[in-house]
């Protein structure tokens, strides 16, 4: 659709990559959205990235690629880039950039809003408290996700964070009640197969009705991923604070917005940063991951489970680590636990969340919650050196407690880490679960849990049995 | 002065970044107001009439031709009654007022003071008419909450006679309450003064720092502690606990005052705070932790600018309370998030990048930054009283990928002297706190003060500790290639009596409620039952006892459980008879 009103310009000095710079304009603003028109007649989508009082630098979500100094026309339509939001935008398939791609045409009223959106105060905001049952039994159990968390999965090339993104936002409840989420699903840069996976599952569920699909895939325009994540949380914003849904954001893949900032940036000629990415990147990544929580006097909630994929699944990369730093946690799937079969391949102890610790325990999940999960932690991360030790000197030459370790680390891995892809697991059965591998180690071994504890849920299991 | 005179217009927009044109009379450092929705910005350089600006808000929308104006005074702290019990963003603006303006998310251009000068105070002056006062003089007081009595001073620069004071009684905190006649004429004082925030305020002498800041917390009391009117950093990668240890410090240190700065951090931590001080209760005076503590959220979605003034902001409001006389704790998580805003504008500024990106002048800006520390003593004219305060300041450090050669951490290390490095092995293992007792160092020497304060001898123990743990780390080497039985017995009970100082001392329950807060008698009582059994240990097996008979006496599972056995009521007391039962049952 056409915008009307505007001023047009027609400088047009530097094409650039992404990046064009228009001279001689007037009365144009920082952030302003404008609309290319190219000498063959398309138009191409925008926004101001730096404004003088006679240069502006714009950047143009389809690239600069076939865009000509002479023929080409800049429209700046006086208003930030806004989407229209409303209720009817649920069920629906739209694009990186908010435009219907199911054929269907855009719904009918709505609110506009700023897709930048602005930062909630700190005061507002609701701690979050209620436990969402994954039926994972390894996030339910060690890593508990909580209404309003943001908990990205750190995942690498070939694992399958599809799968688990998709067999949690199938199974999410909040615990104790049938309540389930509206699911806003933001993909940036994905193969199309991915994009079809997601689609399928939601629609195989039936829950694509009461889903928002955002697809930018790896073959659209680059710049397009960095508005794709901020028109998705606009509407999970409106949907959550107005009207009370509880949402459940799957951004995938946040590594593929990285790139195309960085792509963005060099074609600037900005001052790099840490392999390339710009200086701003974790403020950058902050304005979209704390677009998330519960706020005082709405019902609503977000929860976001962006996805990235490590680089040489390196965790340290800066995608990772400025995330990580700004999450309330992360689920790291494991390359290792995969090529052993393990599904889902979710490592533990690099995993982290950090608001479980007000959410569990007690009346709120099982009082044992708490020290179980802190026990399972201490002993699984005493089996790596122990597995290291037996290479050397023979499983033999081990203590019996050393011994025991081993036996409980790989059943916690084939018996509690594993489960089936539909399997889903209350929180009641994992602890059960854990007590179960549990039991492989002494007693004396166990210093998380309390005596009492011990004495209540302890049973002293000598070997594991072979069920593979 | 006219501000009018000052009327310039922007000629450029980048980011937080603004340039404007027709600036020449204002000053390098001025609080300008930037287009026509009046935000709130800072002058960072100037050229003829040229005035580049950062500016604390978002700036979309903004358009070269809209007016600056400048405020005709640096970017300053407002400093009065009414500080404690509030939350503020990183320009002191306070968020609960805010929310009245703007509700659920953050407005801009929104201009609300910090402390309202409608707000009414119960006053009792402490001077009279002729008194010679100057800067820092106490001129009456107020209770600000039910922890602190605010202290009402002459602002800094002030001097002379005072020839008016008001006298007891409800007052507006905007009203004078005392006249000093000064060589440059009569000047009116009210409760409420102004500070620019990057201007140290003036000490008249600073005191060595000798006296430990006690925090409840084992591994630093008693291991690495740090000194009032110290430094400290906290350096570790993501997950490892920083903001937990921050947590645990600001509830529990022995302070008068605790200004907590969340410095580019999580929104939902921010409310944990929030909700959680309120809740907790002062170990010592029962009184919720809330009415000596001042919140900066500065979280990092905000904008960058602000988090970089948010630390100043922040110490500027500490030095005051300082002033009073007052122990003041400075937390600031996270430092890093802080260099990262000097790093991005000064990359808007296309300034040459030094280490990493960061601008060449980062190490002097820490350095400017924990010199604000100290011990100090404030002086009174005229014979006046002396009173003492200090400002400890303790800093987060988030090293990309944990990396503790990375410029933030490396200039740090150079301005504090207690250093607290947090490991990831020990955060995956569940190890918490999760500082690391081989990285981590205190260069304050506090052994005179437990020497006097304390009854058994801490010197003594922590050096057994300390080389009980360096044999057992070359120990570990040699177990990580042959097992732990290969080992003699005597080096066995050296691991033994290592795991109990890792596991029952250095191991603390952030969430327990009994191992919270661990007082200093229990620190000690506790170290000297696990050393006691060392020794006994070590005499068992010379009397021919087997060494798996000695790892399996009953009372070793009782040390295991003794930080949340035994309560902070009579711990020295029920330790002593601990460490009896430890020594009897070794020795039949």
């Amino acid at each position: 659709m056409q915008a009307s009103g505007g001023r047009t310009y027609r400088d047009v000095q530097r094409v650039q990559g992404p990046i064009l710079v228009v001279e001689r304009v007037a009365d144009v603003a920082y952030g302003e959205r404008v609309e290319v028109l190219c000498a063959d007649g398309t138009r191409r989508r925008g926004s101001v990235l730096d404004i003088s009082d006679r240069r502006a630098v714009v950047q143009v979500f389809e690239g600069g690629t076939g865009l000509s100094l002479r023929g080409t026309q800049v429209r700046f339509l006086g208003e930030p880039l806004r989407f229209t939001v409303s209720r009817e935008l649920l069920g629906r398939v739209l694009n990186g950039a908010g435009e219907p791609l199911d054929g269907c045409p855009k719904p009918f009223g709505g609110v506009t809003r700023g897709i930048y959106g602005s930062a909630i105060n700190p005061v507002m905001r609701d701690y979050p408290m209620d436990v969402i049952e994954t039926g994972v039994s390894v996030i339910d159990g060690m890593n508990t996700l909580v209404r309003g968390q943001k908990l990205p999965i750190f995942s690498g090339n070939g694992l399958p964070h599809n799968d688990l993104a998709a067999q949690i936002a199938r199974q999410a409840r909040i615990r104790g009640t049938d309540e389930s989420f509206a699911v806003v699903f933001a993909a940036m840069g994905i193969k199309n197969d991915d994009a079809a996976f997601f689609r399928e599952e939601l629609e195989r569920t039936g829950a694509l009705e009461n889903a928002t699909m955002f697809i930018n895939l790896a073959s659209d325009p680059a710049e397009e991923r960095l508005v794709t994540p901020r028109y998705a949380l606009t509407l999970a914003e409106h949907l959550a604070f107005d009207h009370g849904y509880h949402v459940l954001v799957i951004l995938t893949d946040m590594t593929n917005y990285c790139e195309s900032l960085r792509e963005m940036t060099s074609a600037r000629g900005e001052v790099p940063s840490r392999k390339g990415y710009p200086g701003y990147l974790y403020s950058d990544l902050a304005e979209i991951y704390e677009r998330c929580g519960r706020v005082r006097g709405a019902k609503g909630s977000i929860t976001q489970i962006p996805i990235l994929t490590m680089p040489n699944d390196d965790i340290t990369h800066p995608i990772p680590d400025l995330t990580g730093y700004i999450t309330e946690g992360q689920i790291v799937l494991d390359r290792e636990l995969h090529q052993k079969g393990v599904y889902p391949p979710i490592n533990p102890l690099p995993s982290l969340s950090r608001i479980m610790k007000d959410a569990i325990g007690g009346t709120r999940t099982r009082e044992d919650h708490p020290n179980t999960a802190n026990q399972l932690y201490s002993s699984y991360s005493a089996v790596g050196g122990i597995r290291s030790l037996a290479a050397i000197v023979g499983a033999d030459e081990l203590t019996a407690a050393d011994r025991a370790h081993l036996e409980f680390g790989d059943a916690f891995e084939r018996e509690f880490i594993a489960q089936p892809r539909d399997l889903r697991r209350t929180v009641e059965e994992t602890l059960d679960l854990a007590w179960r591998t549990l039991g492989l180690l002494p007693r004396e071994s166990l210093h998380r849990v309390s005596e009492k504890q011990i004495e209540e849920r302890y049973a002293r299991r000598e070997k594991a049995e072979e069920n593979r | 002065m006219s501000l009018q005179e000052d009327i310039a217009v922007v000629t450029r927009v980048n980011g937080p970044v603004v340039t404007a044109s027709g600036m020449g009379r204002a000053c390098l450092g001025d609080q300008v107001e930037v287009g026509n929705e009046k935000l709130t910005g800072e002058i960072i350089t100037l050229e003829h009439d040229v005035a580049t600006i950062q500016v604390y808000e978002d700036t979309i929308g903004l358009k070269p031709g809209e007016p600056v104006v400048s405020r005709g005074e640096p970017l300053s702290a407002v400093l009065g009654p009414g500080l404690l019990k509030g939350i503020y963003d990183g320009i002191q603006r306070p968020l609960e007022k805010l929310r009245e303006q703007s509700g659920v998310f953050l407005g801009r251009g929104l201009n609300v003071p910090a402390i309202d000068p409608d707000s009414t105070w119960d006053y009792e002056p402490a001077l009279k008419p002729g008194a010679r006062v100057a800067g820092n003089t106490i001129l009456g007081r107020v209770q600000e909450t039910a922890l602190v009595k605010h202290a009402i001073m002459v602002p800094p620069g002030i001097e002379g006679e005072l020839v008016w004071a008001a006298e007891a009684g409800n007052r507006r905190a905007g009203d004078p309450v005392a006249r000093v006649a000064t060589p440059a004429g009569e000047r009116e004082v009210t409760m409420i003064q102004r500070w620019p925030i990057r201007r140290p305020r003036p000490v008249s002498r600073r005191l060595p720092p000798r006296v430990p800041m006690l925090t409840g917390q084992r591994v630093i009391d008693f291991f690495f502690p740090v000194a009032r009117g110290g430094a400290a950093a906290i350096p570790g990668g993501f997950g490892t606990g920083k903001t937990v240890t921050q947590h645990q410090l600001a509830k529990w240190s022995d302070v008068d005052i605790i200004v907590y700065i969340g410095c580019g951090e999580r929104g939902n931590e921010m409310t944990q705070v929030l909700e959680e001080f309120p809740a907790l209760k002062d170990p010592r005076s029962g009184r919720p932790l809330m009415e000596r503590t001042l919140l900066i959220a500065n979280t990092s979605n905000m904008p960058v600018t602000a988090r970089e003034a948010s630390i100043y902001t922040g110490i500027t409001m500490a030095e005051y309370y300082r002033d009073m006389g007052l122990h003041v704790a400075v937390m600031a998580d996270s430092t890093s998030r802080w260099a990262e805003a000097l790093r991005e504008i000064s990359g808007r500024l296309e300034q040459m990048p030094a280490e990493e990106g960061y601008p060449a002048y980062l190490a002097s800006r820490v350095g400017e930054v924990y010199e604000r520390a100290g011990r100090v003593e404030v002086v009174e004219p005229a014979g006046g009283a002396v009173r003492e305060g200090s400002l400890t300041m303790v800093g987060a450090v988030s090293p990309p990928g944990g990396d503790f050669s990375e410029p933030v951490v490396t200039h740090t290390k150079r301005f504090v002297r207690a250093f607290w490095g947090l490991d990831r092995d020990l955060a995956s293992a569940r190890h918490f706190p999760s500082i690391h007792w081989n990285t981590s160092y205190s260069e304050y020497d506090v052994s005179a003060w437990y020497a006097e304060r304390a009854e058994l001898p801490w010197s003594e123990l922590r050096r057994r500790a300390t080389d009980l743990l360096k044999e057992d780390d070359r120990l570990q080497n040699i177990v990580k290639l042959i097992g732990p039985d290969a080992l003699p017995d005597r080096q066995r009970v050296v691991l033994e009596t290592a795991r109990m100082i890792k596991e029952a001392f250095l191991q603390q329950g952030a969430f327990s409620a009994v191992d919270s807060y661990c007082p200093i008698e229990k620190q000690l009582g506790m170290m000297d039952v696990i050393l006691s059994f060392h020794d006994g240990a070590q005499k068992a097996l010379a009397s021919g006892r087997p060494v798996f008979e000695i790892m399996s006496a009953p009372v070793v599972e009782r040390i295991f459980r003794m930080k949340e056995e035994v309560g902070a009521d009579q711990a020295a007391d029920r330790l002593a008879q601990l460490k009896k039962q430890v020594s009897d049952s070794l020795a039949d």
